[in-house]
């Protein structure tokens, strides 16, 4: 009797707490949540605060960095002798000019005058010499650099007061897009603490950073060009998971890389502003393993999978379909037409694989770096288009560090979605590693025009005769279907309505120097 | 006096092995901190060249010892990602997760001791029976789904606390507390209910004693004799309770840590584990493992404050 009455009470309870959980809800869903948010107290001094998901868990040396999420923060804070612009195009930086010697090979860049340092130090010819030097690895003090790129530099000498020779082995028309990244920037020479308390000449200087918690840097009055508008920046490391509550919350103004759920709960509060990734999604496909080294066999693939279903899919349609190693913003490197060389047709799939042998189907592994949510789901939708040509696609998630070291590094896989993209803005950025013997070259892609088309290709200084070069090699990995191309995913960025000027760049940035507080909203 | 030199040899051999597991870990799962710190741009000399420049291409046993004798010279070393001191960087995160923690188990031991001894006092009667049920509840929620519904009720819609926005204590101690609030709350509910059932349960063989009705023929009130007497009494298997609580409150830290973006150890540890960055890791485990084993001393000697007649050997 009185077991049946504890759990007629326990009934009740859960009954009445279920119902006013619900009814808390729904109450809310339809006031306060839909108005747009206000300005922080923050915009009256001028700060602004920035959620990454990411750490800044690399060398603060922009020479070592490596991870694209520290490279989107050092933008802000270093420069090269040039760097890239909005629309791509390579301007002047640290250096005011440059000069090419007429055969290519040697560039005399001229230092702006009056440039200084975060410390205060004026930019000097050899705190050049010795950047470029140890950028390119001629230092010979062991350490590694992450600008694999500058190895054509043979030497780096002060020509002058304020200019520097840069001497190449071979003349390369990509040359100075090698020098606009933020692993070739100007640092100071002899100073010791680059990896934790960085100096660079960029419009905002490094203030402090505590791990896990937050990155601040402030604007740097001395700056040689317009400089930033905001006075202070910190970016909060949030994880992802958290963004939609801490936006909400009103904790961060600025958010970027948002999914298409993130991006539905938050966007009648913020501006949202979108862009896209300059990365190539795709199902990577190891060249090397049955029966991906049948070139039939990658075609149904490539048949098999409808792109616009995956972008639907995943990303709510903010993608835009691709076809070769080659995202759309690089505009005179892309061909857009290859973006239907296979249009989706099981039909033709099946006819394929009967041709190459498997009309029965046959199974492979996906493995997937379960940290890319995007990459995941597209994965699964692909898994589940292939059974309808009869392939079995497993899905296998695997930790970040498991991805790099076993599917990049060891080459053990059969098929990987990933998004790759470049920190250069050049074209061999996005194709050289699929030459045959790259190191890179982590699909084991192996066709002998591919590789002689890009050994002429870099050593040709004719800007258009190289680019159609590079268009040639984009036509071969979509004609070999060396992998089934996808998307370049749309990058969302959630905005409070009061700011403005946020720029794109044609590479993954985070110009956060023209953002700046306005008094009226944009909602 | 052979008892602690018993404890102190199994402190020092625990902290080894666990060390050396730890370290062992990071040699059997794939990829390391050259992988991770090169990533997409690894090639294999690139690799090869960063690993001879970290010493980790060395034997798996040369780069243990290596480690322990700075570890014993009270050098935690550098952190591969960060560059910074291990140090400094777990000093700075430290006062953190000790709050928290702390918080967390004062809130424990504050609610469930009252509570449940009231719940004792007034076992079968209807409030205990709400109280019962309403603690089944909390103690099937896990600490991260209450964290989650926490962040929703108290930051989101009644403003307690901005979710995100995390106070350093460098800042403002007050605010910093205030943060840590609702994580600290988040962890304790499941732990207050379990710890106030035990101890209902146990007050309640406590009151079947033949003292209690000795002390209540010597005319002494019922609450007198509860506090005085039963509650002592109670509390020896609750104490045990307690000490495992406080292991679990750690733990259960470092998932709270992620959903409240509280920058701790638990944070630390997470992030440096998917790092492959061992110096950091290896200083955390220890100092937990170290954390664990002290506490279980620690019972051990309250168990005797509490009841002398237990003696340590």
């Amino acid at each position: 009797m009185k077991k049946g009455f504890k759990s007629f009470i326990l009934m009740v309870l859960a009954l009445t707490m279920t119902v006013s959980l619900c009814a808390c809800a729904g109450g809310k869903d339809t006031s306060a949540d839909n108005e747009a948010i206000e300005a922080p107290e923050r915009a009256a001094t001028n700060e602004l605060n920035v959620a990454i998901a990411q750490d800044l868990d690399d060398s603060l040396d922009p020479h070592l960095a490596v991870s694209a999420g520290t490279r989107e923060v050092n933008f802000n804070i270093f420069e090269g002798l040039v760097k890239a612009d909005s629309e791509g195009n390579i301007v002047p930086a640290v250096a005011e000019k440059v000069d090419v010697s007429p055969d290519g090979t040697v560039y005399t860049f001229t230092i702006r005058e009056g440039i200084k340092f975060h410390n205060g130090e004026a930019v000097t010819a050899d705190d050049v010499v010795f950047s470029i030097s140890r950028c390119a690895g001629l230092l010979d003090d062991g350490s590694y650099t992450a600008a694999s790129s500058l190895s054509t530099i043979v030497s780096v000498e002060k020509s002058g007061d304020n200019t520097v020779d840069i001497t190449l082995s071979s003349a390369n028309a990509e040359f100075l897009a090698y020098l606009a990244t933020t692993n070739a920037a100007i640092i100071p020479e002899g100073y010791e603490d680059q990896a934790t308390a960085p100096v660079g000449t960029g419009p905002f200087k490094y203030v402090s950073r505590s791990p896990q918690e937050n990155f601040v840097m402030e604007k740097f009055d001395e700056y040689w060009g317009e400089g930033a508008k905001l006075d202070k920046v910190t970016y909060l490391i949030i994880d992802s998971g958290s963004w939609v509550m801490s936006l909400k919350s009103g904790a961060v103004d600025l958010c970027a890389h948002l999914t298409a759920d993130q991006v539905a709960s938050v966007a009648d509060q913020y501006t949202i502003e979108k862009d896209t990734m300059k990365l190539v999604q795709a199902l990577y496909l190891n060249n090397a393993v049955e029966p991906f080294n049948n070139v039939l066999v990658r075609q149904a693939l490539c048949y098999a999978i409808d792109k616009q279903a995956v972008i639907d899919f995943v990303c709510d349609g903010n993608g835009v379909p691709i076809g070769s190693s080659m995202f759309p913003a690089f505009g005179k490197y892309y061909i857009e037409e290859l973006a239907d060389m296979y249009s989706y047709n099981v039909e033709k799939a099946k006819q394929l694989l009967t041709e190459a042998g498997y009309a029965d189907g046959f199974k492979f592994t996906i493995t997937v770096p379960s940290n890319y949510p995007q990459h995941v789901q597209a994965g699964e939708v692909i898994a589940s288009m292939l059974q309808q040509v009869g392939i079995t696609a497993e899905i296998k998630q695997v930790e970040w560090s498991t991805w790099v070291s076993d599917v990049y590094g060891g080459r053990n896989f059969d098929a990987t979605v990933v998004g790759f993209d470049t920190s250069t803005l050049t074209a061999s950025g996005m194709l050289q590693r699929w030459t045959s013997d790259h190191g890179k070259n982590m699909i084991n892609f192996n066709n002998a025009e591919y590789d002689a088309l890009y050994k002429q290709a870099v050593a040709c200084t004719d800007v258009d005769e190289q680019t159609e070069l590079f268009k040639q090699m984009e036509m071969i990995l979509a004609e070999e279907a060396a992998n089934v191309y996808i998307q370049d995913l749309y990058d969302m960025v959630a905005v409070n309505p009061y700011l403005e000027g946020l720029t794109f760049y044609p590479m993954y940035v985070l110009d956060l120097s023209t953002v700046a507080w306005t008094e009226t909203s944009a909602k | 006096m052979k008892y602690y030199i018993k404890k102190i040899i199994t402190l020092i051999i625990t902290l080894f092995a666990v060390s050396l597991l730890a370290f062992w870990a990071f040699q059997v799962i794939p990829g390391d901190a050259a992988t991770h710190i090169l990533g997409t741009e690894a090639t294999p000399e690139r690799l090869e060249a960063l690993r001879e420049q970290m010493g980790l291409n060395r034997p798996f046993l040369v780069q243990y010892f290596d480690w322990l004798k700075d570890f014993l010279f009270g050098d935690m070393g550098t952190s591969y990602s960060y560059h910074m001191s291990v140090k400094e960087m777990i000093g700075a995160k430290l006062p953190i997760t000790g709050a928290l923690s702390l918080m967390s188990f004062l809130m424990i031991v504050i609610v469930s001791i009252p509570l449940g001894m009231w719940q004792g006092k007034h076992a079968g009667e209807l409030p205990d029976v709400a109280a019962g049920v309403l603690g089944q509840i909390t103690m099937s929620f896990p600490p991260f789904f209450l964290g989650m519904i926490f962040t929703l009720v108290f930051g989101l819609w009644l403003n307690l606390f901005t979710q995100g926005q995390f106070i350093s204590y460098t800042e403002n101690f007050s605010g910093f507390l205030g943060y840590l609030f609702f994580p600290a709350l988040a962890i304790a509910l499941p732990k207050i209910a379990m710890a106030t059932k035990l101890l209902r349960s146990s007050v309640l063989v406590e009151l079947q004693q033949d003292y209690v009705r000795t002390a209540r023929s010597r005319g002494r009130k019922f609450n007198s004799v509860l506090v005085k007497h039963v509650l002592r009494n109670a509390l020896i298997p609750v104490v045990t309770f307690y000490a495992t609580t406080l292991a679990d409150i750690v733990a259960g830290s470092i998932i709270i840590e992620q959903v409240f973006s509280v920058p701790g150890i638990g944070r630390l540890l997470l992030s440096s584990i998917m790092n492959r960055d061992f110096p950091v890791v290896q200083a955390i485990v220890v100092m937990m493992a170290a954390l664990v084993v002290i506490v279980n001393f620690i019972t051990d000697l309250l168990y005797q404050f509490i009841d002398p007649r237990i003696k340590v050997q």
